[in-house]
């Protein structure tokens, strides 16, 4: 029970809550928001005390990892599936981010969703949610992790089409999911693959798709160790959210704010991150996937940078963010700097939320305005909003001692240091952009003047405690998160990497050193110089970048469009697909070959031969005898040739 | 036979309760419903003491009945009993039938002839799946077609003629092959058996019958009949037409059964009475099941018709047996006959849903909808759990089977399997694409006062729901009766040849 209390208790709620939204459906009347309080928020909360609790050996000690079978899943001739689970240095890693954030997260909803009519169907779909994540990070086996992986994928599209009486929100919630279903048909070939190489080598009780089982038999699979991983890698774009795969992402922004930053950027998009660390022994096997995983993760990395640096919804800037930092994370899995990749993940998922639930404090402070060209000095409404969004974005801007400094320059090190030099650079780059678009963001929205309309700032408060609260822990959480990973120049351990004990790391000495410096330097004086240009840009000369845009138009347009890659899919995936199917698989060949020209057409064809047929049975006596003679005299001629 | 002659009890009881309504004055409808609903309580019953008495250790038939003679002067006789292969379809159609009688309890249109129909046709279903002489298999078979015609061709929607006869002749053709392979079976085998266990013995298989050609022969024409049933492409053209017009009830049956007829056909007699040539073929039907599973979605994603939708994602799911049969593999092959199970749990689930909506709308465009989740939230939950148990979600019985003949199907045909894998996409696709346009959007102001789901429609549904949810979690209740039989199935197909059949390997 350990282990499985974890996610059971958020089981629990999800059964509760959606039994208290039934019954609600069907009196007319929710259940009083207390009781959905107690369970869909209590349940998290005991699920975050039982993952500290089963953490903490793991944190003062180096225990063996704990194992808990749940159930029985499949089993079939020799093949065998459990519904086991697995905790060790990742897992709880993952476990404490997972329910602590979502705890968190789910405390705030209670403010934020306070008015919505559906309130128990939401935290039921929230504590659902929780369950799937844990599933999935806890999962000791591949088709575990799948079931998680899915369950997910199950909640997301839910609550991104939460409030699905809008047409697009329905849409975007389908979107997500068909996007990663491309995802899980990757995953699932890498699944198949795993099990026709290892089946034959499993005794009676073991698993094929067990990790620990898949680890020691590695070997087996080092032949085809870069196609399976790179159909592991399939998935992890699709759920992650990168190149080719990235488009649901943006689009998951029509959901509810607390579950953008719960699900579409602190837990459910690491899946890929914390899958590739999971299977981590599987690509040190693979160095040609593992160098596409770099090069996939930097180009994500820049690509979704330029396009943040234009939009204009507070909450698509901040999901063009996160397919940017997912990117760097898969920079770091493909450096194989796994841990360092972990280490990202942590501190992005601190600050990530603060930043989405901050602008969900916006959001709700101007009745769901989102545009931040209407914005705008907001810091002196919503004071405790605006300086827990500051410290994010100095965060997510590389600024130390803020967490996201640490993390992001361990990657971009390591990056130069295994003689990764292009992508390293882009790494700067794109973390000069990072930092230039955060601080726009920041601007635009909390200072400078008020742009709203003066009805709307009459309206404008700061967001109840229950959501402030929730703020200045994340804010707190992103200051402070990063000296788990302290480099050793600065005087650390990296205390975080040593204990994932992930992957190598490069040895430290003088050059490694020199390089560290140099390029801490750059990029923080990068970000400082981002930040200063984003200041001039947006609060002193507000007419220089409107200049830049209108000099630039082709790029402007481009960035403003999202690289038209949207309708790039349209015309040459979803459209062929849809017409294909409509005129040409089911028009064509299903109506007219098969059930027009062959079924149909071969009983007309019938019909056709019985009236010929029934034309020579006219019932006329002359005639038969005229066939008789007919007859007769062929037989003659027949028998007289032969 | 000392012990209850269950297998005849499951079998004929609805023929009594047919006898029994004909007595009952038309008037009475509810005394004809609940004649109706008692009449096939005796084979639910009978169906969970077999799922509590099967032997799971063994691969031979059980619960048999007979032989006796019916009809000496051809070798002809009463011959009951089931295996692994059969048994979970037995139990799928008590199940179906019992729902099937409750999800009719609106039809009002010539009560008593509706029902002494279905209950005829429940005996011809399950004397399909338990009879062991291929002769008492045929009338079985044949005798499901007739009350299937009127059921259709009277009950129907307004091309209600068209589809009977339709599906009459397409079916019709089916049997012919069917007749004469069994005739050619029955003359050319040893000792002229109609027994299909005798039949397996290969050494009783003598002049033309050991003939490769005329083996061929034979084995096509068993293969066509049953595809017509499954439908494998491309004789698939009936299904659409016939559950377009067939009432709610039917198309469940049809769908919910009918079709794993065919499927259990193959198994039946291609796979035991004619291996050799099954492992010689095995590669057509791994071929067509690949493109019933992506063309049946490829269609499906063109419907307007909701119902049609239905109809062609059962070709797509009816696709994953074929693939998992032709993988010769146990896991393959546990996964086919599950899936058969599994889709007939689903599907049923899908038409039922597809019937609610009919009865309050009267239409089935999918088009014409939009916000019903609004007006029904609790249908709208119901639904979406039938969906996704069709797009396979992880949690839910349709994934195991899936995930079973994938897994299998991969080891034998790696290629053929990724096309097939790439369905996961497709279904999704229309599935959820249908989801939105019917349940999601606004809410249309002529469907603002439609009443949720009763408590008759959710009865109906909540066995099929609870049995989807149990098994994709445990599966193991279902999958411990099958597996003992399938593995032996598969193992005697290796002596012809299985493990080589690879051909598109990787």
């Amino acid at each position: 029970m350990q282990l499985s209390g974890i996610l059971l208790w958020p089981l629990l709620g999800a059964i509760l809550n959606g039994t208290f939204a039934l019954v609600g459906a069907k009196r007319k009347r929710p259940v009083p928001r207390l009781w959905v309080n107690i369970f869909g928020v209590g349940l998290p909360i005991l699920a975050l005390a039982w993952s500290v609790s089963a953490g903490l050996p793991f944190i003062f000690a180096e225990p063996e990892p704990l194992r808990e079978n749940l159930f029985s899943w499949m089993t079939v001739g020799n093949f065998r599936v459990d519904g086991g689970l697995l905790l060790d240095q990742i897992s709880v890693l993952m476990i404490l981010i997972v329910t602590g954030v979502g705890s968190l997260i789910h405390l705030y909803s209670t403010g934020y969703m306070k008015d919505d009519p559906a309130y128990a169907k939401y935290f039921a779909y929230l504590n659902l949610f929780l369950t799937s994540m844990l599933i999935l990070v806890l999962g000791d086996n591949l088709l575990m992790m799948f079931l998680g992986w899915e369950g997910v994928g199950l909640c997301s599209y839910l609550l991104i089409g939460f409030w699905f009486e809008d047409p697009a929100k329905a849409a975007a919630g389908k979107k997500a999911f068909v996007v990663n279903r491309i995802g899980d048909f990757g995953f699932l070939i890498g699944i198949f693959w795993v099990i026709s190489l290892l089946m034959p080598h499993v005794g009676d009780q073991a698993s094929p798709l067990n990790f620990e089982f898949m680890q020691q038999n590695a070997g087996l699979l080092a032949g085809s160790a870069t196609l399976i991983t790179a159909f592991f890698f399939i998935g992890a774009m699709g759920k992650s959210a990168q190149i080719p795969l990235y488009v649901w992402l943006p689009d998951a922004m029509a959901g509810p704010t607390p579950v953008s930053a719960l699900i579409h950027a602190a837990t459910m998009v690491t899946a890929g991150i914390y899958m590739i660390a999971r299977l981590s022994f599987l690509f040190d096997l693979a160095p040609q996937t593992l160098q596409f995983v770099a090069v996939i993760g930097m180009v994500t990395a820049f690509f979704a940078a330029t396009i943040a640096l234009v939009q204009n919804d507070i909450k698509k800037v901040l999901a063009y963010s996160t397919v940017s930092q997912l990117g760097y994370m898969f920079l770091a899995m493909g450096i194989g700097s796994y841990s360092t990749g972990m280490f990202h993940l942590m501190t992005h998922a601190f600050f990530k939320a603060c930043l989405f639930l901050g602008a969900g404090s916006v959001i709700h402070a101007m009745h769901h305005e989102q545009d931040i060209r209407h914005m705008g000095g907001l810091r002196r409404f919503m004071p405790v909003t605006a300086w827990t969004f500051v410290i994010a974005t100095l965060a997510i801007s590389g600024i130390p001692p803020f967490a996201g400094f640490f993390s992001k320059d361990e990657i971009l090190w390591e990056t130069f240091h295994r003689g990764h030099t292009i992508l390293g650079v882009l790494g700067v780059l794109t973390a000069l952009l990072t930092s230039f678009y955060m601080w726009r963001l920041t601007f635009l929205t909390f200072f400078g003047k008020c742009r709203a309309s003066s009805e709307a700032q009459e309206h404008v408060h700061e967001s109840p405690f229950s959501m402030t609260s929730v703020l200045i822990l994340l804010a707190t959480l992103s200051a402070v998160g990063g000296f788990l990973g302290v480099p050793h120049i600065l005087g650390g351990h990296h205390y975080l990497r040593d204990w994932l004990g992930l992957g190598q790391h490069p040895a430290q000495d003088a050059h490694a050193d020199r390089l560290e410096m140099m390029l801490m330097a750059l990029s923080v004086g990068g970000a400082l110089l981002s930040a200063t240009t984003a200041y001039l840009f947006y609060l002193k000369k507000p007419q220089w970048p409107r200049r830049l845009a209108a000099s630039f138009q082709g790029i402007y347009r481009l960035w403003l469009n999202k690289y038209y890659v949207d309708e790039v899919y349209d015309a040459t995936v979803v459209q062929p697909v849809k017409r294909s199917s409509e005129s040409f698989f089911y028009g064509l060949i299903d109506r007219l070959l098969i059930d027009g020209v062959l079924i149909n057409g071969s009983g007309r064809f019938l019909a056709f031969m019985g009236s010929l047929v029934s034309r020579l049975q006219g019932g006329r006596v002359n005639a038969y005898a005229f066939y008789f003679l007919l007859a007769l005299t062929g037989m003659i001629v027949w028998v007289v040739v032969r | 036979m000392d012990k209850l002659p269950l297998l005849t009890i499951i079998t004929f009881a609805p023929i009594l309760g047919m006898i029994a309504i004909s007595l009952i004055p038309k008037e009475k409808k509810n005394a004809i419903r609940w004649s109706a609903l008692l009449a096939t309580l005796p084979s639910l019953l009978g169906a969970v003491k077999i799922f509590m008495d099967f032997d799971r250790t063994t691969k031979a038939m059980q619960f048999i009945e007979g032989p006796l003679n019916w009809i000496p002067s051809f070798n002809i006789q009463y011959h009951l009993g089931i295996d692994g292969i059969s048994v979970t379809m037995v139990i799928l159609t008590a199940l179906i039938s019992t729902i099937c009688i409750i999800a009719s309890w609106n039809i009002e249109k010539q009560l008593k002839g509706y029902f002494i129909l279905f209950l005829l046709l429940e005996t011809g279903m399950m004397g399909t799946f338990v009879a062991i002489d291929f002769f008492l298999f045929f009338i079985f078979w044949e005798l499901m077609l007739l009350p299937m015609y009127f059921l259709i061709g009277i009950w129907g929607g307004p091309r209600r003629e068209y589809a009977a006869i339709k599906f009459f002749l397409y079916t019709m053709a089916g049997s012919v092959l069917i007749l004469l392979v069994m005739l050619a079976l029955y003359f050319y085998s040893d000792g002229h058996t109609f027994n299909m266990i005798a039949l397996q013995d290969q050494s009783l298989h003598q002049g033309p019958l050991s003939s490769h050609t005329f083996r061929m022969a034979l084995w096509w024409g068993l293969f066509i009949g049953f595809a017509i049933k499954v439908p494998v492409f491309p004789f698939h053209t009936w299904l659409p037409d016939a559950h377009v017009e067939a009432p709610t009830a039917i198309s469940v049956i049809l769908a919910g059964v009918l079709l794993k007829m065919g499927t259990y056909g193959f198994l039946r007699f291609n796979y035991q009475i004619l291996p050799d040539i099954t492992v010689d073929m095995i590669q057509v039907i791994a071929v067509l099941g690949v493109i019933n599973i992506i063309y049946g979605a490829l269609c499906a994603m063109a419907q307007t018709d909701f119902k049609k939708l239905i109809a062609y994602s059962s070709v797509s799911h009816m696709g994953f047996v074929l693939l998992g049969m032709a993988s010769f593999t146990s896991e393959g092959l546990n996964g086919a006959v599950l899936q058969m199970f599994n889709h007939g749990t689903i599907t049923a689930q899908l038409f039922l849903i597809v019937g609610i909506i009919y009865d309050r709308a009267h239409h089935r465009d999918i088009n014409g909808f939009g916000g019903l989740a609004t007006t029904m939230p609790r249908y709208a939950v119901w639904t979406t759990l039938a969906f996704f148990a069709a797009i396979g979600l992880p949690g839910l019985s349709g994934f195991i089977s899936e995930v079973l003949i994938f897994l299998g199907s991969f080891k034998t045909w790696p290629w053929l399997t990724t096309i097939a894998v790439s369905s996961v996409v497709l279904t999704a696709g229309y599935m959820l694409w249908t989801l939105q346009r019917v349940y999601l959007g606004k809410t249309q102001e002529k469907y603002k006062d439609f009443p949720d789901i009763t408590r008759r429609e959710a009865f109906c549904l909540l066995p099929l729901a609870v049995i989807v949810i149990i098994l994709g979690v445990w599966p193991r209740p279902i999958l411990s009766m099958m597996e003992v039989s399938l593995n032996a199935l598969n193992q005697s197909l290796v002596p012809y040849g299985a493990h080589v059949a690879s051909g598109l390997g990787f």
